[in-house]
């Protein structure tokens, strides 16, 4: 027992601490004044009502037993009060002499009669034949005769307390049902935020356990609640891609690095073991510097993407004539391309210009080349366009492009989106030099400068586009360090 | 040629010093900012190797003190650090080459010859000459025993930049970023094509060849007479 007191408490306070429930109470609160306040307005002006309605009332007795008295004088008046009390009905009537003891009346006052001054009075009285301690409450209007005689006329004023009766518990009532069914209500409403909260919370719970492909529950009321679980989940997700792509990432640093390491340790013991000519050992320790060379290249490549996936080009920005950049590139790749078969067709735009990194979009474009002069031989010989590799630069509305296609056999659709991530290499380019790592380097490039890399069908072969934003200066430079 | 190598790493400043000794040059080595500071100030040293990231004093700091005191001492500044402007900030410190870790030695050295070579006052001669080829960098003319070799600009100024080396290995990179002024490492064999080339106007037949691929390493433009 003491547990569940003691766990029903934390729910207590659990509940009572939620912001949900300090609404609810503040409503209920407000909501408690409102009620007594328009209560009691009701119940003041019933009460003046009812209050002049009974003056009006005995005014008008009064004005009938004046006209008696003017008529015959106390005998008659005395008379007429005798009958009228006899008559059944709510008036009180009281004539005392000068000494204030009851000369004729159906009441009799529980106050001094001689105190009472004339006017309106409201005393308690009792009848006659009533036990002295019976109440009741009545207004009287109180005439002091010329005899020395007084007389007080009246009514009870026991609908009046009945009324205010009601009113007063009809007050009570209300203030008790809306504690109740509002404490309900708080209570309610507020287990069932706790219960999407602790839904959430657990949840999260389980996520940060490791099962991080867990989502957070989303019922279909569409609340805020629902809201804020669909943004979790969706940060989630690209959580999820970057931490997939980083497992990946290490899986494909660890092949690919452990492959050139291997052979380097085997062409090393391999020389080691035979042991041949200073010449053969010569042989075996270049290829091992061409070995590390391989190496040191994925290193640089590796590095060159986190810096322009991460980097800040504000010290590195300048304009750049596209032709001259471009048309530098070409004739350093011409007779290579010539040499591969693959004449370099240039078609640049003249007069475009650019704020980029000149070393980076350089590199990026080289990327492109290199992958052109590897992938673009054309598939089955003597079929389709002639083999060529073209280098395009132009305008395209708001953006500025830059081209390099090739005849090759270009990238299956489904795998274009796949080729920019790091270390992937399709299964066709596996037999060719390569890391896998020089798309990425491109789609990270792109990014930096506010662009993207396309990647299209050039039917035959593979183009590949630069988009980068023209005229504008690329993204402002603290929009990559948000720190 | 006396060199300085400001490292902090025991290991690599020691493979470095004695790597340079064995290439034939004198290597002392510092393996802090404030000592190679010290070191830099008082010896005269032609070329220095400094690491970007040392103990007490970094070696921006360090080359920047340097400069200050008007010591016009190359220094190829070395770097493991990945950002696009870490080159841009070490050359704007007083660097005059930059070369990031991991390097291959035989860039480092042909980098260090190729600075040692820019202090040398004959690097600014109008004409070049390796055994009878000759290069004129005023009349933009290339002999070769007397007979003229047409050149296109850029092969004119590979080949003006290997001869202003003569003797020296000259990596890929070395050329990607004097003569097209690029920095990174083509993949490639970009730049080879661009030798062969150039191998084939100069080197034709006569007087054997002169232009001479380093394994490993790059290329070199060498008198073999000599």
């Amino acid at each position: 027992m003491p547990g569940r007191l003691a766990s029903f408490r934390t729910a207590l306070g659990q509940v009572i601490r939620t912001s949900a429930f300090k609404l609810s109470a503040a409503y209920l609160l407000i909501f408690i004044i409102f009620a007594v306040f328009v209560l009691g307005y009701l119940s003041w002006t019933s009460r003046r009502l009812l209050d002049d309605q009974i003056t009006a009332t005995i005014e008008t007795e009064i004005n009938a037993l004046a006209e008696q008295y003017r008529q015959g004088g106390e005998r008659r008046l005395i008379t007429a009060i005798e009958r009228r009390s006899r008559q059944s009905g709510s008036f009180i009537y009281l004539l005392v002499d000068r000494r204030g003891d009851s000369v004729t009346g159906n009441a009799l006052l529980r106050v001094p009669a001689l105190d009472q001054s004339p006017g309106w009075i409201e005393v308690n009285f009792g009848a006659p034949d009533e036990p002295a301690d019976v109440n009741r409450l009545a207004k009287l209007r109180v005439f002091l005769l010329p005899s020395g005689f007084r007389l007080f006329v009246g009514r009870d004023l026991e609908d009046r307390a009945r009324l205010q009766e009601v009113i007063r518990r009809a007050r009570r009532w209300t203030v008790l049902l809306v504690l109740v069914l509002g404490g309900f209500g708080a209570w309610f409403v507020t287990r069932r935020v706790l219960a999407r909260v602790d839904a959430i919370a657990a949840s999260s719970a389980r996520i940060m356990d490791g099962n991080l492909s867990e989502r957070l529950p989303v019922t279909n009321v569409d609340d805020e609640f629902d809201r804020l679980a669909l943004h979790l989940n969706q940060m989630l997700d690209r959580i999820g891609e970057l931490m997939a792509g980083l497992r990946e990432l290490s899986d494909n640093v660890a092949h690919d690095l452990r492959t050139p390491l291997t052979r380097l340790r085997n062409g090393a013991e391999e020389a080691l073991r035979k042991a041949g000519t200073l010449e053969e050992s010569r042989e075996a320790l270049l290829r091992a510097i061409d070995e590390s060379d391989q190496l040191i290249r994925i290193f640089d490549a590796l590095l060159m993407i986190a810096r322009a996936e991460t980097g800040n080009l504000a010290t590195s920005l300048q304009d750049i004539r596209l032709d001259d950049a471009l048309s530098g590139l070409a004739e350093l790749y011409e007779p290579l391309a010539e040499e591969a078969g693959l004449p370099l067709r240039v078609t640049i735009e003249p007069g475009l210009t650019l704020r980029a990194n000149r070393e980076l979009l350089g590199r990026a474009v080289a990327n492109l080349l290199d992958n052109a002069l590897k992938y673009g031989q054309p598939n089955a010989e003597g079929e389709g366009p002639a083999p060529e590799i073209r280098l395009a630069a132009r305008r395209s509305g708001e953006a500025i492009e830059i081209v390099v296609a090739d005849r090759g056999s270009g990238i299956p659709e489904a795998d274009r989106e796949r080729v920019t991530e790091r270390f992937v290499r399709l299964d066709r380019s596996r037999a060719k030099p390569g890391f896998g790592l020089g798309l990425s380097l491109v789609h990270a490039i792109a990014r930096l400068h506010g662009g993207v890399l396309r990647l299209e069908d050039n039917a035959p072969g593979l183009k590949a586009v630069i988009s980068l934003p023209a005229g504008l200066a690329p993204l402002p430079p603290d929009a990559h360090n948000p720190a | 040629m006396k060199i300085l190598v400001v490292e902090d790493d025991a290991e690599a400043g020691r493979y470095l010093t004695r790597a340079l000794g064995e290439a034939g040059h004198v290597a002392d080595l510092a393996m802090d900012g404030e000592a190679g500071l010290e070191m830099a100030l008082a010896g005269s040293y032609d070329v220095l190797i400094v690491d970007r990231m040392l103990p007490k004093r970094d070696g921006l700091s360090l080359v920047m003190a340097l400069r200050a005191e008007k010591r016009t001492t190359p220094v190829l500044i070395l770097s493991a650090l990945g950002q696009v402007d870490d080159r841009v900030l070490g050359l704007r410190a007083g660097g005059d080459d930059y070369l990031t870790k991991p390097y291959a030695f035989t860039e480092c050295l042909a980098r260090v010859e190729a600075l040692a070579r820019r202090q040398n006052p004959q690097s600014a001669q109008l004409t070049y000459r390796v055994g009878d080829l000759e290069l004129d960098r005023l009349a933009h003319r290339v002999t070769r025993g007397g007979e003229e070799i047409l050149l296109q600009p850029r092969e004119f100024r590979l080949l003006e930049y290997l001869m202003r080396h003569a003797g020296q290995v000259v990596t890929r990179t070395m050329l990607l970023e004097n003569v097209w002024d690029y920095h990174f490492d083509p993949q490639t064999n970009v730049i080879d094509v661009h030798i062969s080339r150039l191998r084939g106007k100069i080197d034709r037949g006569q007087g054997g060849s002169l232009l001479h691929t380093v394994r490993g390493a790059g290329y070199m433009i060498r008198d073999n007479a000599r």
